[in-house]
C-alpha cells in the first residue's frame, strides 16, 4: 500500500474542491484509505492518518473512527505520536464518549514520565477534559507535581488542580498543604496559576477564605512589585507589568477583601495607588482599572475610595471606546443599588448612551435608565425614555414599554401624567407591549375617576388615527364603552372637548368589528362596548341591528357574546340598565403586591368630580344623608361614590353603596376599597352574583350575632374573614321574617364610623318571605385598618301588608372576634 | 473562565475550536453556529462585547479572521481582548507575520501554542517569551525522534 498522502497535501488538495459535493467526495475517498490504514495497524504512519482526520473533523465531518486510534497514539513512545494523540484526544474524545475513560492509565504513566513535555501534555489534557473519574483517580499525581521545583510542570499542575476541583469539588482539601508556599514563587507563571488556585479555592468554600486571608499583606506586596517595578521586557504590555497577573491579584483580593473589614483596611492604600497612577491610555490600563473599581465597590472600602471609583467609571462613561464606555454602564448597573445617589450624578450622560448607534451600549443604558428613574426625575426621565422607544429597535421595544409602565406606576406624579404617558407608550409602541398591560391600564384608568373624560377623549382620537394596535384598541373600546356618555356629551376638562356624536362613535366600533387587523379578542372588545353604548346612548335600535346581526357570527365568542345580548334586549330588557352599569373600582389583584400607594409627589390632585352616570332606579341621595347624619356630625363617612355592582333589580328598592373615604386631600393615602375579586373587566355581567361571594374562604370560626329583632323581622350577622386581605370581614346578614305576610321591598342599610369602610353587596331578594320560610341574604365587606370596636347603624325599611315600615337601629354587640 | 474559543473566517469557516467546557456535540455545533452568525452580523465599529445566554462573548477581528471567546460573568472584559491580543502575538511570533493561512495549513501548531498558552479557560503562562521557548524545545523534540526514525513525521 502507497504511503498515505501528507497533512499539508491534503489540505491543499481538499481546498481546490470548487464545490461541496466536490470537497465530500474528496474527503470520503481519503477518508476510506485511512479508514483500512487503521485497520493494518500501521503504527509508522497512524500519526500522519490521525492528523488529517482531525483536519477532516474540524471541516465539519465525523471523525469517530479515530478515537481508539488517538488513544494509541497515546501510549506510543515517540513525542511527535503523544503530542497529535493527545490533541486528538482533547479534540474527539470529550468526557461523553464511552472510550474517554481508557486514557486514564496513559495519563497516570505520562505524568510521571521523565521528560517534562509529555508530564506537560498529560497535564493539559487532563486539565481541559478530565471527567470527574478521571479527576478523581489522577488528583494524587497533580498533587505530587504542584510541589515539584519545576516551574514549568507547577504552573501547569497548578491549573489542573483548578480543573479538578471545579469537577470534584470534594477534593479540594487535599490540595491545601501544596499551596504552602505558592506565593513565594518569583516565576510569573506560577504566580498567575496560583492565584487562580487560590482564587477557585476561596470562592468554593467559605473556610478556605477565612484560612487564606491571611495572605492578603503577601498579596499587597506582590502588587505594589508589579506597580513600582520598572520596565521588564518580558512581562511588559503597553508599559504595563503583567496586567494578567495584577488582575488577576485584584480579583483575588475582592474576594478576600468582601465583609471583612480588617482585610479591607489592609488593601485601602494599594488600590488606591492603582486606581490612580494606572495608565489609561491603552485598553490594559483600563482593564487594570475596571478590575479595580470592581474590588473597590465589593469590599468594605472607605467613601473617599468609594467616590474615586464612581468617578472612574464616570470618566469611563466619557471615553471614546466603545468597549470603555459599554463596560461602564455594566458596572454603573452592578452598583446602582448600593451607591444610588453617586451613580445619580451620571445620569444625563447615561441618557446620552440611549443615543448611542451600539446595539450593546443602548441595552445597557436602558436598563440602567430604568434603575435611575425615581420621583425627582421621572417627568425629565420618561421624557428621555419616551423618545427611546420610538426610535429604538423592535428588539428593545417590549422591555422598554414595560419598564415604562412600571416606573409610570412608581413614581407618576399625577393621574393625567400617568394616562398621558400610557397613551404615549401605546401609541408608539403599541403592538410590542405584554399582553398583561391591558387588563392593568384599564384598573388604572378605572381608578382614575376625574381623569375618565379626559381619557376616553384622548383613546377615542387615537383610535381614529390607527386600529392596527391591538392592546391599544382593546383599551380603547373598553373605555369607550364605559365613558362614551362621557364623550359625546363633550365634557372634558382637562382639554378642548371635541364634538362626537353617537353615530360617529358606533361607527368606529362597528368599524373595529368588521377590520382584518382587529383581532378575535379585540372584536370581543368592541361588541361589548357597542351593547354598554346601549345604556349610555339613545341609539338603541342600531346597537340592537349590530348585535343581532353578529348573532349568527362563525367565531363562537363573538356568537355567544351577540346572543346573550340580544336576550338581553328582548327578555331582559328591564335588567339591562343595571346590568351595563358603570364599573366600580377595582382593587389591584394580590399578585401586584397589596395595597399600593400611589405617590403624588407633592402635586395637587385635581379635584374629584362626580362621576354623571345616569343613576340608577332612584334613590334620593338625602336618605344616605339622613342615615349618616345619625350617627354624628364627624363621625361620618362622606358619602361620595355611588356606583355600585348591579342586582337583579325586580322593582324599586334601592342599595346604596356607603363605600369608604375617596378624598384625595390630604389625609392618610387610601388604601384601594374591597371590591368584587374579578379582574376581567370586559365581563360586565361577573357583577351580578346573587350569593355571598366569600362562602369558600375559611370561616374564622367567629361566633353569628342577633343584630336586630322587631316586629316579627330579625337579622343574624355570621361573620368570615376575607381572603387576601386580614383586615376585611366579611357580614353576611340574614333577614327572616316571622309574621304571616311577606316582607316586600326589602331593604338595608348600613352605615359606619369613619374609620371603617363599608361595602354593601347585592342581597338575595327583595322579599322577605313570612313564617320564617326563606331568609334574605346580603354580603357586607366592613374594611378596618385601624382595629377598632366595629359599630354599625341600620336602617330597615320594607312593605308589610300595604303600609310602608322604616326603623332604625344600632349594633353594638359585634363579637370582639370580627375587628380584632 | 474562558468556556471556549472559536477562530473562524469572514465566509464563516471555522479555523480552530477549543472547548474548555464539556458540551455535546450537537450543542458545539450550535455555538458555532451561533457566534459565527452573531459576529458576522456586528457593525465594524461596534464595541466587541456581545450578551449571549449567560455568557459573555468577546470577539475581535484580525484581517480575515474572527478570534471569538466565551466568557463567565465575573470574566474581565477588557482583559479578554488582552488575552486574544497575547495569543495573536504568539501566533506571530511563531509563524512570523502570520496570515490565516499558516494557521489552516499549521492548525496543529496553533493548537499547540494555545495550549502552552491557555488551560481549563485559564491563563497559564504571562511571559511571550517562556511560551516561545516552550515551542521551541517541543519543537526540537520532535524533529529528533524524526531523525532517530529516519522517516517524515506527518
Amino acid at each position: 500500500m502507497p504511503a498515505p498522502i501528507r497533512l499539508r497535501e491534503l489540505i491543499r488538495t481538499i481546498r481546490t474542491a470548487r464545490t461541496q459535493a466536490e470537497e465530500r467526495e474528496m474527503i470520503q475517498k481519503e477518508c476510506a484509505a485511512i479508514r483500512s490504514s487503521f485497520r493494518e495497524e500501521d503504527n509508522t504512519y497512524r500519526c500522519r492518518n490521525v492528523a488529517k482526520l482531525l483536519y477532516m473533523h474540524m471541516l465539519g465531518y465525523p471523525a469517530h473512527f479515530g478515537q481508539l486510534e488517538c488513544l494509541k497514539l497515546i501510549a506510543s513512545q515517540k513525542f511527535t505520536d503523544k503530542r497529535i494523540g493527545y490533541l486528538g484526544a482533547m479534540l474527539l474524545l470529550d468526557e461523553r464518549q464511552d472510550v474517554h475513560l481508557l486514557m486514564t492509565n496513559c495519563i497516570k504513566n505520562d505524568l510521571n514520565h521523565s521528560t517534562q513535555y509529555v508530564q506537560g501534555l498529560a497535564l493539559c489534557t487532563l486539565g481541559c477534559m478530565g471527567s470527574s473519574e478521571m479527576c478523581r483517580d489522577l488528583a494524587g499525581e497533580v498533587e505530587k507535581l504542584l510541589k515539584t521545583s519545576n516551574s514549568y510542570l507547577r504552573k501547569k499542575a497548578a491549573l489542573c488542580a483548578v480543573h479538578v476541583i471545579r469537577k470534584v469539588p470534594e477534593l479540594m482539601e487535599m490540595f491545601l498543604p501544596a499551596t504552602k508556599n505558592l506565593l513565594s514563587e518569583k516565576n510569573h507563571g506560577v504566580l498567575h496559576t496560583s492565584v487562580v488556585l487560590l482564587t477557585e479555592m476561596c470562592e468554593r468554600s467559605p473556610d478556605m477564605l477565612a484560612h487564606f486571608r491571611k495572605l492578603v499583606p503577601q498579596l499587597v506586596r506582590i502588587l505594589k512589585n508589579l506597580i513600582m517595578s520598572g520596565y521588564s521586557p518580558e512581562h511588559d504590555v503597553s508599559g504595563i507589568s503583567d496586567p494578567f497577573l495584577q488582575v488577576r491579584i485584584l480579583r483575588l483580593l475582592r474576594i478576600l477583601g468582601k465583609s471583612d473589614d480588617d482585610s479591607s483596611e489592609a488593601m485601602n492604600d494599594i488600590l488606591a495607588q492603582v486606581a490612580t497612577n494606572t495608565e489609561t491610555s491603552k485598553n490594559v490600563g483600563n482593564a487594570i482599572l475596571y478590575e479595580t473599581v470592581l474590588t473597590i465597590m465589593d469590599i468594605k472600602s472607605e467613601s473617599g475610595l468609594r467616590v474615586l471609583a464612581i468617578n472612574i467609571l464616570g470618566r469611563f462613561l466619557l471615553n471614546n471606546d466603545k468597549n470603555i464606555r459599554y463596560v461602564a454602564l455594566t458596572s454603573l448597573l452592578k452598583t446602582v443599588q448600593t451607591d444610588h445617589n453617586a451613580v445619580q450624578r451620571h445620569r444625563s450622560t447615561i441618557v446620552d448612551c440611549l443615543k448611542d448607534l451600539d446595539v450593546s451600549i443602548k441595552r445597557r443604558a436602558m436598563e440602567l435608565s430604568f434603575a435611575l428613574v425615581n420621583g425627582n426625575n421621572i417627568r425629565g426621565m420618561m421624557k428621555e425614555l419616551l423618545y427611546f422607544l420610538d426610535s429604538c429597535d423592535p428588539e428593545f421595544k417590549a422591555d422598554c414599554a414595560s419598564g415604562v409602565f412600571l416606573a409610570a406606576e412608581k413614581y407618576a406624579p399625577s393621574k393625567r401624567w400617568h394616562i398621558d404617558t400610557i397613551m404615549r407608550v401605546l401609541t408608539t409602541a403599541g403592538s410590542y407591549v405584554r399582553d398583561d398591560s391591558v387588563p392593568n391600564l384599564i384598573q388604572l384608568i378605572t381608578n382614575s375617576v376625574e381623569m375618565h373624560a379626559y381619557t376616553v377623549q384622548r383613546l377615542y382620537k387615537a383610535l381614529l388615527d390607527d386600529i392596527s394596535q391591538q392592546p391599544l384598541v382593546q383599551v380603547a373600546s373598553w373605555c369607550i364603552g364605559e365613558y362614551g356618555d362621557l364623550l359625546v356629551s363633550g365634557q372634558c376638562e382637562e382639554e378642548e372637548p371635541i364634538q362626537v356624536t353617537e353615530d360617529e362613535v358606533l361607527d368606529v366600533l362597528e368599524g373595529l368589528l368588521v377590520s382584518n387587523l382587529s383581532t378575535p379578542v379585540t372584536r370581543g372588545y368592541s361588541l361589548t362596548a357597542i351593547m354598554k353604548l346601549s345604556t349610555r346612548f339613545s341609539s338603541v335600535n342600531r346597537i340592537k341591528k349590530v348585535v343581532s346581526i353578529y348573532g349568527s357570527s362563525i367565531d363562537v365568542e363573538l356568537q355567544q357574546r351577540a346572543v346573550e345580548y340580544n336576550a338581553l334586549f328582548k327578555k331582559y330588557d328591564h335588567m339591562r340598565p343595571a346590568l351595563l352599569e358603570r364599573m366600580p373600582i377595582m382593587e389591584k389583584t394580590s399578585s401586584n403586591g397589596p395595597t399600593e400607594i400611589v405617590q403624588t409627589n407633592g402635586e395637587t390632585e385635581p379635584s374629584i368630580v362626580e362621576p354623571k352616570h345616569p343613576p340608577p332606579v332612584t334613590q334620593p341621595a338625602n336618605q344616605a344623608n339622613d342615615l349618616l347624619d345619625l350617627l354624628g356630625g364627624n363621625d361620618v363617612v362622606p358619602v361620595i361614590q355611588t356606583t355600585m355592582p348591579s342586582k337583579p333589580a325586580s322593582a324599586g328598592g334601592e342599595l346604596l353603596d356607603l363605600l369608604g373615604d375617596l378624598s384625595l386631600s390630604g389625609g392618610p393615602p387610601p388604601a384601594p376599597a374591597p371590591s368584587v375579586p374579578t379582574s376581567q373587566p370586559s365581563f360586565l355581567l361577573d357583577g351580578l352574583s346573587s350569593q355571598p361571594l366569600f362562602n369558600d374562604i375559611a370561616a374564622a370560626a367567629i361566633p353569628p350575632m342577633i343584630a336586630y329583632n322587631k316586629n316579627g323581622l330579625k337579622i343574624d350577622f355570621t361573620f368570615e374573614r376575607a381572603n387576601p386581605n386580614p383586615n376585611i370581614a366579611v357580614i353576611t346578614i340574614h333577614a327572616s321574617n316571622s309574621t304571616d305576610a311577606d316582607m316586600t321591598e326589602f331593604v338595608f342599610q348600613a352605615a359606619v364610623p369613619k374609620t371603617f369602610q363599608l361595602q354593601l353587596l347585592s342581597p338575595s331578594s327583595n322579599v322577605v318571605p313570612a313564617l320564617n320560610q326563606g331568609t334574605v341574604t346580603q354580603v357586607i365587606r366592613v374594611l378596618n385598618p385601624q382595629k377598632q370596636q366595629l359599630r354599625m347603624r341600620i336602617k330597615l325599611t320594607y312593605t308589610l301588608k300595604g303600609s310602608p315600615v322604616q326603623d332604625l337601629s344600632e349594633v353594638n354587640n359585634f363579637p370582639p372576634q370580627s375587628w380584632q | 473562565m474562558i468556556r471556549f474559543l472559536l477562530l473562524f473566517s469572514r465566509q464563516g469557516k471555522l479555523r480552530l475550536q477549543k472547548w474548555f467546557t464539556a458540551y455535546t456535540d450537537r450543542e458545539k455545533k450550535k455555538v458555532i453556529r451561533d457566534m459565527i452568525m452573531l459576529v458576522l452580523a456586528r457593525q465594524p465599529r461596534s464595541c466587541n462585547f456581545i450578551q449571549w445566554r449567560d455568557l459573555k462573548i468577546v470577539y475581535k477581528r484580525y484581517a480575515s479572521l474572527y478570534f471569538c471567546a466565551g466568557l463567565e460573568a465575573s470574566d474581565n472584559e477588557l482583559l479578554s481582548l488582552e488575552v486574544l491580543h497575547r495569543y495573536v502575538e504568539l501566533l506571530d511570533r511563531y509563524f512570523g507575520n502570520v496570515c490565516e493561512l499558516d494557521i489552516i495549513f499549521n492548525f496543529e501548531k496553533a493548537y499547540f501554542i494555545l495550549d502552552e498558552f491557555l488551560m481549563g479557560g485559564e491563563v497559564l503562562e504571562t511571559s511571550k517569551t517562556a511560551v516561545a521557548a516552550s515551542m521551541q524545545e517541543t519543537d526540537t523534540l520532535q524533529e529528533t525522534m524524526e531523525e532517530y526514525m529516519s522517516k517524515p513525521a506527518y
